[in-house]
Parts: structure tokens; sequence; C-alpha cells
């Protein structure tokens, strides 16, 4: 499913929307490149999800932990080249019981645990961003209807 | 003596500070000569360097020093916030040591860790103020009333003011670590040149993130082969839009605490800019700046120690407090 989001705002809205789909145990990769707006759309889903602290870039952290209605963690391999048997042993606590958001997933490869939702964020123009989300069917029912009264929804081909 | 261990990011550090608040010793085992080997991308964050290296550094430590385990008193380690997994590595440790030896343990939130640089020899810096903390994980406004710890007053609400230093070098095709290569480049650029904007967020939080993607974009626009000449006055616009937030939201809280002082810690600290566009500020030496055990030792001058052997229990923490 692709989705056009004309702000920070309405990225963060079309999270809120898929957040009360997601349990524990579920892992999703947000990718996109410097600016593309990966922890916006991680803020917005943490908020639906009840976190109520700032949900800040965990680049140089690396992780981060919340706990909202459901424990979350957010985790960031941008400074990663890869990720080996003992970068793993240190991330893996981030998965356990927990809805983890993943950006820079790319360094990961082929070592995550099995990717539940895979979000893609690309520049359209200094506002827009297409949103691309890949999930298994029937879970991004309604994501895309659009709920805010103020704005027309925006819909990509 | 108390024994300082920090490892919640990037760096295995020991120190060895005094009651006093003299620092015996500072050893960080930097791996910024892996951060440029890699280009900006660290090989193998993680626990398994410092597993490897926190022995190493407390032997260092103490050998620059000229101490033995005998001389330590008190075992100070960070326990959060940061990486579990790097945290746990050094607080194992210090509990190790300091239960072999039965000794206290004084557990130490990183952040205040950092406000604590500022209550070492030879220049001691008295509370009350108004404290910016700036590094590459962490951004925040800190109202610092006594030794014992701090209030938050702000924060950022995305990026940390180093991420955007960090990441804006990326963007500008500069190397690694980010902050001072923007900082070096600046001095040849226009600082007015381009005009970015500065977040606007309520109260004292901070937001760099639009920034980035400003500098994205101005890169972007440029004429085919332009970068290499307007780099410099990309990196000094850049940088003034990124020091006159922290600039205007430290003088704001100060002025809010009444605060008759201002302090700067973290690794920001030691861009040119900022220390020039806050001439009255408070400073750690910038040793002292970036993550190091000395003022984890600091820290724990001021906090309450737990007595031989009740901390075994005493966990890492992946959040702030």
């Amino acid at each position: 499913m692709e989705i056009e989001s004309g702000s920070p705002e309405e990225t963060e809205a079309v999270a809120a929307r898929l957040a009360p789909r997601l349990a524990p145990g579920d892992v999703l990769t947000v990718s996109g490149e410097l600016g593309a707006g990966k922890t916006t759309f991680v803020r917005g889903a943490c908020r639906a999800l009840g976190v109520r602290e700032p949900v800040t870039s965990p680049t140089f952290t690396v992780g981060h932990r919340y706990d909202g209605h459901v424990p979350v963690s957010h985790i960031d391999l941008y400074r990663f080249a890869g990720v080996s048997a003992a970068e793993w042993g240190d991330l893996e606590p981030y998965f356990e019981d927990t809805v983890c958001f993943v950006e820079w997933p790319e360094a990961a490869a082929g070592a995550l645990p099995p990717v539940r939702i895979a979000v893609t964020l690309r520049h359209v123009d200094a506002d827009r961003r297409l949103i691309v989300l890949d999930a298994p069917a029937g879970m991004l029912e309604g994501v895309r209807s659009w709920t805010s009264s103020r704005s027309t929804p925006q819909r990509a081909s | 003596m108390i024994l300082g261990v920090e490892t919640s990011c990037d760096e295995t550090a020991a120190a060895l500070v005094t009651r006093g608040g003299e620092v015996l010793a500072n050893v960080v085992s930097s791996q910024a000569d892996l951060h440029a080997r890699y280009g900006g991308v660290v090989p193998e964050v993680a626990s398994r360097r410092h597993l490897e290296l926190v022995v190493p550094v407390v032997r260092e430590a103490l050998a620059e020093a000229n101490a033995t385990l005998d001389d330590i008193e008190t075992v100070a380690v960070t326990n959060g916030p940061g990486l579990i997994g790097a945290l746990l590595v050094g607080l194992s440790a210090a509990k190790a040591l300091a239960w072999a030896r039965r000794l206290a343990l004084v557990p130490v939130d990183h952040l205040h860790g950092h406000v604590a640089s500022l209550y070492l020899e030879p220049e001691p810096v008295e509370p009350p103020f108004a404290c910016l903390l700036a590094s590459g994980g962490h951004t925040l406004l800190l109202d610092v009333r006594d030794h014992g710890g701090y209030r938050v007053l702000g924060t950022t609400l995305d990026d940390a003011a180093g991420e955007a230093f960090d990441k804006g070098a990326r963007l500008l095709g500069l190397g690694y670590p980010g902050g001072a290569a923007i900082d070096r480049l600046a001095r040849e650029g226009d600082a007015e040149a381009y005009t970015f904007p500065v977040a606007r967020v309520p109260g004292l939080d901070f937001s760099f993130s639009g920034l980035k993607t400003a500098l994205l974009y101005a890169v972007r626009d440029l004429p085919h082969g332009e970068l290499e000449r307007r780099r410099p006055d990309l990196a000094a616009s850049y940088q003034r839009a990124i020091i006159r937030a922290l600039v205007e939201r430290v003088e704001a809280a100060a002025s809010r605490l009444g605060a008759e002082q201002v302090a700067v810690v973290g690794g920001v600290a030691a861009n040119s800019e900022l220390r020039a566009s806050l001439p009255a500020a408070a400073l750690a030496p910038l040793p002292l700046c970036t993550d190091n055990a000395a003022m984890i030792a600091s820290a724990a001058r001021f906090v309450e120690a737990i007595p031989w052997p009740g901390y075994l229990a005493v966990d890492a923490r992946a959040s702030a407090a």
C-alpha cells in the first residue's frame, strides 16, 4: 500500500492508524534516506501505543525502550556496517516481547527476526513523502482512510 | 579514591577521582580511529568490544594514578541510560570488583555524570546553574540546583544536536567525526549565505530534524558540481542554525530560572562557535566533555553509595530515569 503524506503530522497520523494492529513480537522495519521521516513515523506509532515521553532518534544511542500500553523498542542501525553475532547479542533484548521498530534495517540484512511490516519512506519534495507499507494481507485495511477533518486525503495511484 | 567505570555507548572508560574531585587518572579507549576507518560507521558497536577493554582500561587508570586496587574506596558505574548490553559489561565488572573487595558501589545516571564533569578540580563549578547537555545521543536543558541531581527543563523532540552535526556532515560529504569537520569548514564559510530554519517548538524543547531535511534539499538543489564551492557556506550556515537554537534556548532557560550561571557539557561543548556565543558559560575541559569515567566518579561523590553486598541486584536501564 502506498500513501502520500503532506507533512510530518500526516506521517505520524498514518503510523497512528497502523499502531492498533500491532502486538508484542511484531517487528517493523522503517527504511528511507536521511530526512525521509523515519523517526517521525515511529513517533506517530509510539504515541498511538501510549508512549508519552519524547520519541527521539536512537542513531547514537542505538536503542530506546518505551513503556506504552505495550512495551516498545526503537532501534537504529545507521552506524552499523553489518550485524555480527556479537552485535546481535546486544540487539536481541530489544526484540523480546516488544513492538520493535528498526530504522536503517539494511545493515542487519538477514539477521533480523521475521519482519511483520516493512515501512519505506521516500522523498517526494521538501514537504511530501511517499509511505510504502508492506504487510500481511488484510492487516492494512482502513490505514489509508483519513480521519482528520481538516485535511483532504491525498492518495497515491 | 573512587574508581569510575563507563560503558553506556561507544566508549569504554575508567577513571580514578579523589573524594575532593581531583582527577588522578582518566582513561578513555576511544574508538574514534575505528570510526574514521569505516567512514562514520561503527564496525562493532558493542559489548564484546567493551568486554575486551574494560579490564585493560581499569588497569591503565590504576597505572596512570600510580595506585593499586587497595587504594579504591568506592566503585562508581554508569547504569543507564544506554545500550543495555553495553551497560551490563561495565556494571558487571564494577559489581564484581566491588563485591570481591567488599567495597560500596554507586550506580550513576549517565546524564548526571555529564553535569558532574563540572564539579571536578581544578575549577569546579558550584550550583545553581542552567545547564545545556548536548552530545550525539542527548540534547537537554537542565535546572541544576545542587550537586546531587538535576531537573529536566527541555529536551530534543527528534535528533540530538551532535547527531544533527554528524548527519549534516554526511550530507555534505565530510568525514567523521562530523561535528569537528563542520566546525573546521565553517570557519571558511559565510554563515549568512543560507537561511536554515530554526524549528519553533514551544517551551524549552529542541527540534533539529527539519534543519537536517533543509540541508538535504539545499544540497540537492545545487547545480551539478557546485557542492565543492558552496560547502563552506553550507557548513557555516548549518552550524549557525544549530548553535543559534542551542544558545537561544539556554538563555531562555537561564532567564526563566533566574540563573546567574550557565554551563555547557557534552561533546557539542567542543564546538568553537558555541563557545564563542556563550563566552560567560562554564565549560568542562574538552577531555571531560565527551563520554568519560571521571565524570561518573565525580557524580558518585554526591550520590549515596550502596554498601557491600546490597548492589548485586542493581540492573542496567535503557531509558532515562
